[in-house]
């Protein structure tokens, strides 16, 4: 049997979606930017997208940008703000996307002072600690949505809200809630939020960057005057066509069955001894499973259920260049060896009760077996 | 890969004449490695490790290595022997992973050296 549980690293493309897409490779390949029926015709199709994806957010038809993905619209978000503000302090979690963190280090070394907050043993960012730090020089704060390896969602309602009594920017990544959580960044006051489609079963290649009307955002990419002259380059319409589709696929029902299965296999492998979850079981993303297990290691794990035609992901940075384990474990306090032996489990609408049955049973018998070969007790 | 997935020496040796523990949880490898030596040879060895199938591979092999040599033998075991035997195609960030093998090993003769003095 061959189970796929690593949709936090991507998804399977949905049909509806392939079938969406295939036109506009084919037959309506013109450039958007042409005055000719092919370029019309695309740019149609781009605008129609670009309605589906502000609907969901309830954002305006001119505050989205198609970018090439998540680490893309994080870096436009985030040096955006940077290079165009006046003031030189950036405000960010340490449990952020390597695509946010590694963002801020990069300004770091061109002078701009970043804080990391902390966050608590279940994952949520710390608060006060952010009423604290915010100065006048602030210009931006940075808090991911829903966590990519812990799945916890953050209280964004709460954080939006002191941003704006200190005028300051907020930006979040919603890559992995997109879709799973309802966002509304009008009642939640985001001013930048990234987004993905290859995490929602749409293509890879293509994401987007909400930008709240009004705000100055220094350009990453300079060419022509595309995306209302935010970013260059001719628009990936099959991309964009893809992740529109997908936007709408995601329907409730989806959700609360992941919510089942997820409940049910964290449930069943809590019953092996020396397990524990990682992350807030409340305010938790729908198909996201995190759990470390007692004296083995990751990857080890990981490999063992590859061999059974189970795919997971792993904490352990065994196969990192650094040799440390998640910095999303660590900050929440974890002990190395905890933080070696998490396994990520994430879901998709597709997964059936069969496929999870069978993870559980091969789980219980890696570990047991893994378990004889440790040297840790 | 078949030495990382089912490994033939895993276990503890009782009374055993030597043992080596290397690593640390940190890096996310721990292996002790247990010798039984007769005759200043080593008639069985045996490990545990904590660690990913590169360091369980890389345990495994160096047992099938030591098995049956002198203690003079044994000591010129190197990583790049162990790399060898599993084939070579041992990823470079899995090269520490031989070199704890290696260790391992060095630390179980040691300890059976300075016991016997």
């Amino acid at each position: 049997m061959k189970v796929y549980l690593d949709n936090g690293a991507t998804t399977e493309v949905s049909p509806e979606v392939v079938r969406a897409m295939q036109p506009y490779f084919t037959k309506k390949y013109g450039n958007a930017s042409s005055l000719h029926q092919f370029g019309r015709e695309t740019k149609e199709a781009l605008d129609n997208s670009r309605k589906v994806i502000a609907k969901k957010l309830n954002a305006h038809f001119e505050e989205i940008v198609f970018t090439s993905g998540g680490s893309e619209s994080d870096n436009s978000a985030i040096k955006g703000v940077a290079y165009a503000s006046e003031g030189n302090q950036i405000i960010t979690s340490k449990i952020e996307h390597p695509a946010v963190l590694e963002t801020c280090r990069a300004l770091e070394e061109e002078g701009f002072k970043v804080d990391y907050l902390d966050v608590d043993e279940e994952g949520f960012v710390n608060i006060q600690q952010l009423e604290k730090l915010i100065t006048k020089k602030t210009i931006l704060v940075s808090i991911i949505h829903g966590n990519n390896e812990v799945g916890v969602i953050q209280d964004i309602q709460k954080i939006g809200e002191i941003c704006k009594e200190n005028g300051v920017l907020f930006h979040t990544d919603a890559v992995q809630s997109f879709t799973k959580v309802p966002i509304d960044v009008r009642a939640v006051n985001i001013d930048l939020l990234s987004l993905s489609s290859h995490k929602i079963h749409g293509p890879k290649g293509i994401g987007a960057l909400y930008v709240r009307k009004g705000i100055k955002l220094n350009k990453l990419i300079h060419g022509g005057h595309h995306e209302f002259n935010l970013r260059a380059g001719t628009e990936n319409i099959p991309g964009v066509v893809g992740f529109a589709k997908a936007a709408d696929l995601l329907k409730f029902k989806d959700i609360e069955k992941m919510i089942k299965l997820r409940d049910y296999l964290i449930k069943e492998l809590l019953k092996i001894e020396n397990t524990k979850l990682n992350g807030s079981l409340d305010a938790r993303l729908c198909n996201n499973v995190n759990i470390s297990f007692g004296f083995v290691e990751g990857e080890s794990l990981l490999l063992h259920l590859d061999n059974k035609g189970i795919a997971v992901s792993t904490g352990s940075a065994c196969s990192s260049q650094s040799l440390e384990p998640s910095h999303v474990l660590m900050a929440m306090g974890l002990s190395h060896e905890t933080a070696h032996g998490s396994i990520r489990f994430t879901l998709s609408k597709y997964n059936k009760k069969e496929e999870i049955d069978y993870v559980i049973k091969q789980v219980n018998s890696v570990v047991q077996n893994l378990r004889r070969i440790s040297p840790l007790k | 890969m078949q030495h990382g997935i089912k490994p033939k020496n895993v276990g503890e040796i009782k009374n055993a004449s030597g043992i080596g523990e290397v690593g640390n949880a940190r890096c996310g490898d721990i292996m002790g490695v247990y010798i039984k030596v007769k005759d200043n040879k080593i008639i069985n060895i045996k490990f545990k490790t904590f660690g990913c199938i590169a360091a369980i591979a890389s345990s495994d092999a160096l047992c099938e290595l030591a098995k049956g040599k002198t203690i003079e033998e044994a000591k010129k075991i190197t990583n790049k022997d162990i790399i060898k035997y599993l084939g070579g195609d041992v990823p470079a960030i899995k090269i520490h992973c031989s070199v704890l093998g290696q260790e391992a090993l060095r630390k179980a003769i040691q300890d059976y050296e300075s016991k016997r003095k």
